[in-house]
Order: C-alpha cells, then structure tokens, then sequence
C-alpha cells in the first residue's frame, strides 16, 4: 500500500535518514521503534510531505504519492504524540473537524459523539475545550479525531508517551481495536515496547537513519541483533556504540 | 569568514526571507472566502475587540493635541486654528498611525503567539493531516480581518480623537462648542478622511503579515514563540512607521 525507497533526509550536517527502505501493506500495523533521534517522526513527516527529503521515494497503491497526496490525505487519520487538539474548537468540533466541510453541523455532532463513545468518552465532553482535558483523555480525543472520517490509513506518533501504565495499555488496546475493526493499514512509531506488542503486526528497528531489523512481532524476541535485544531488554548502552547496518 | 563571503549569504538570507513572506501574503490574500466562519471570528477579535484601546488612545491623543496646539498656538497668535488642527492631525497622520500601532501592539503579538504556538504543539501539521489548507485557514481570515476592520478602527478612532480635542477646547481653552465644531469642520476635505482610511487598510495588513508570518515560523518551544511574539511587534511596528512615510509622500 505504501512504499518508501531509499529515503534520505538531513538537517544541515545530520543525516537523519539514510536510504530508508519500508513496506506498508494492506490491513497491516507495522511499528517502527528506535532511539530518541534516530529519524522516526522525521520518517512519517517525509511521508506526509510535512518535510521534503533529498533522494528517495514514496509510492502509495504503486504510483509516486507527491501528486496524489490530496487524494491520500483524504482518507487518513494522525494521532500526534500530543494529541494536537485545536485550543480554540471543543472537543466535538476538533473530533468532526474534516466532517463539517462535507455534512450538516447536527450529523457531523452526531458522528463526533459515536466516534468519542467509541474511544471511551461520554457526551459530556463534547463541549469541553482541549485545555479543560487531561492527558489521556486528549490523547483519546486524538484518536477519535483521527478516525472520525474512516481513514484507510492511520499513523499513530507516541501515543502512549507521558501516559501512566493503566492509560497506556487503554490506548494500546482502543488502537488495536480500531485498526482490527476498520481493516485500516497503520504505521506507529513508539518506543514503548508494550505497545509494539499490543499493537504491532510487524516491527522495524530503525537506527542512525537505517532500518537495522524488521519482520513479525513474535519473531522480535528471538532475534540475534544485539542492540534490538537491549532495546527490548531496556539495556543501557554507551553512546554511539551500536554499529550501525 | 570572508566579510564579502557574510555580506553575500546575509543578501541571500533576506532575498529568500522577502520572497517567501511574498508568497504567504500572495497566498493569504488570493484564499478569501475559503473560511467565512472564520474571517467573522477574527473580524470579532481584531475589529470589535480593539475598539476600546484604539478609541482610549485617540480620546487621550486628541485632547493632548488640542492642549500643545494652543499652547504652541499662542505663541502667534494663533490659538483659534486649534479646532482645524486637531481634526486635519487625527484624520491624516495620528488617527491611522497611532491606531495602527495599538493594533500592532494587541493584535501581532496575539497572532504570532497563537500561531507559534499552534506551530510547536503540531497543530499547524494536524492541519495539513486534515485535509485544510493553514494558509487558507488560519492566514487568509486573519490578513482580511485586519485589512477590512482598520479602516473601520481609524475612523471612529478619529471621530473620538477629534471629539477629545472638543471636550478639552470647550472645557478647558474657552471655546464655544457650536464654533469649535464647525471650525473642525470647515478645513477638513474629503481626501484627508479617505486618506487615512485606506492607510488603516495597509496598516492592517502590516500587522495580520507580521503576526502571521513569525507565527507560522516560530521556532521550537516556549522561547521560540516569545521571540516570534517579540519579532512580530517590532516588525509590524516599524513596518507601520515605514508604510507611513510611504503613502504620505504618495498621498501629498
């Protein structure tokens, strides 16, 4: 469905991606894991077009996705790592954002409050504004945004960071769900291991800009690549010491 | 470094800033009406909400103008021109002006901290996510607002300023009301009220710009913003200034 060739991305003298090379297919939920800084956010964002990378290409159903990116966009749907909720709409406007172009104001409310009911919010929210929420509930908020329009593909960036355990694995388990239910193709980028597990079809290890290991979730454990072995163990590691591919 | 070789990439740095604060206005300008719901919010918050500080700081302007014009009037004799001053000074060069800077105060600043903030919190890219144009959607309304509703600022500003300068020549100078009123009017043309109105209209799109721009390139954090905040003051003011000097040499 998608397909990344030989993405290269720096910023002044830092190669943040190095000839990067990834395969989203249909239904899939494929997470990609590595370091602080190793290029995950830059990775999604390039394949956005929210950064333009300096070699390499994105193809999405085959064809170069530069020129059918409005076409893609509109069925997509992005958690933000901090749910990036619009301070100045409530909740149920933020949730039908894209709705309210294409539907009456009572039929996009009524959508927005079935797609907070399905993230586990009431109807009591609906009228809050963003800052009035706390973390997990704008992270679900989020969610509900980002799958308010049926999106055949969802990228979902951090989404359990700065959430304790309990409201982690609630998420975790909202977006397992949701990408079963909905049959759509999604790409998390994580460094939480638990929800590489509750998530994750696939996973892809990426580090200093290159995808260093990739293949099934349940092959993860038994893999030989020392440093996918400490990041799943929590190992510390001296910098710069992972060699990398 | 070379200073030819810094000379060269400073030249370059403000080429390529001017093009592509070129292309944002182009862009903001070119989208009207792709939000109307949003172009009546910002009309709210830049128009009706700037009322009270536009009309204080012309009320205030006004009266202290028709005290230095008398006062610098005596000097030859020339005490009555106060009325005509007050109202040819409000209308042509400080209605406008000082409007344009209380709103460049109020509103870059707003815009710029709004949108840098938007900016570093994603909310810019969970525009881009959504399908939604951020030029269209957060630019265009707000450079409109701002063109549309300083016009309509300046001019109550300069009844106000003009009324301030008649509560203090009536109260405190000794002029007969009826006789300072039709004074104010008798040397006030046309072009001196229309003058300033179309530069409240520049002004307005100074200061939406300015807002817009640093907002939308804030840097990374709260620090970030509050220099866009900053960059978008000082930049509108002096933008304001300049802009000034231009369309009066243009005007007269």
């Amino acid at each position: 469905m998608i397909e990344v060739r030989g993405l290269t991305k720096s910023f002044g003298p830092k190669r943040v991606l190095d000839g990067i090379d990834l395969t989203l297919t249909e239904g899939e939920s494929l997470v990609v894991i590595g370091g602080s800084g190793t290029g995950k956010s830059v990775l999604l964002r390039s394949i956005l077009g929210l950064e333009t990378p300096e070699a390499g290409e994105i193809l999405w159903r085959g064809r170069p996705l530069g020129p059918q990116r409005a076409t893609f966009m509109q069925g997509f749907g992005m958690l933000f790592q901090n749910a990036a909720l619009f301070d100045s709409l409530p909740v149920w406007r933020n949730v039908a954002f894209r709705l309210l172009r294409d539907m009456p104001k009572a039929r996009a409310r009524a959508i927005a409050l079935d797609k907070l009911a399905r993230v586990g919010l009431g109807p009591e929210v609906a009228d809050l504004y963003p800052a009035a929420l706390s973390g997990g509930m704008r992270k679900r908020v989020g969610l509900a945004r980002a799958i308010a329009a049926d999106p055949k593909v969802i990228f979902f960036d951090e989404p359990t960071t700065g959430l304790d355990p309990i409201r982690a694995a609630a998420i975790n388990t909202l977006i397992r769900g949701i990408v079963d239910e909905t049959g759509a193709s999604a790409i998390t980028i994580t460094h939480d291991m638990t929800s590489v597990r509750s998530i994750g079809d696939r996973v892809a290890l990426l580090d200093r800009g290159r995808i260093r290991w990739q293949g099934p979730v349940a092959a993860m454990d038994a893999a030989e690549d020392a440093y996918l072995r400490d990041f799943i163990a929590g190992h510390a590691r001296p910098q710069g010491s992972q060699a990398a591919v | 470094m070379n200073p030819v070789r810094l000379t060269g990439r400073a030249t370059l740095g403000l080429v390529r800033a001017t093009g592509r604060v070129t292309i944002l206005a182009a862009q903001g300008l070119w989208r009207v009406g792709a939000h109307p719901s949003e172009l009546a919010r910002q009309m709210l918050h830049i128009g009706w909400l700037s009322l009270p500080v536009v009309g204080l700081t012309a009320l205030f302007t006004g009266a202290a103008l028709a005290l230095q014009i008398h006062s610098g009037g005596a000097r030859f004799q020339a005490s009555d021109v106060v009325p005509a001053i007050v109202a040819i000074g409000m209308v042509r060069e400080l209605g406008p002006v000082l409007g344009g800077l209380m709103v460049a105060a109020r509103v870059a600043s707003s815009i710029a901290a709004e949108l840098g903030t938007m900016r570093v919190t994603e909310q810019i890219d969970a525009l881009v996510t959504l399908s939604t144009d951020p030029v269209g959607w957060l630019v265009s309304p707000r450079l409109w607002a701002a063109i549309l509703c300083l016009p309509v600022l300046v001019g109550v500003g300069d009844v106000i300023g003009i009324l301030g300068g008649w509560l203090i020549g009536v109260n405190a100078l000794g002029f007969n009301s009826t006789t300072y009123i039709s004074n104010s009017w008798a040397y006030l043309e046309g072009w001196d009220v229309v003058s300033g109105l179309i530069k409240g209209g520049f002004f307005g799109f100074i200061v939406a710009l300015a807002g817009c721009w640093f907002g939308m390139n804030a840097g990374n954090g709260a620090a970030g913003v509050g220099r866009a905040t900053t960059n978008a003051v000082v930049a509108a003011s002096v933008g304001i200034l300049a802009a000034n000097f231009i369309l009066t040499g243009l005007f007269f």
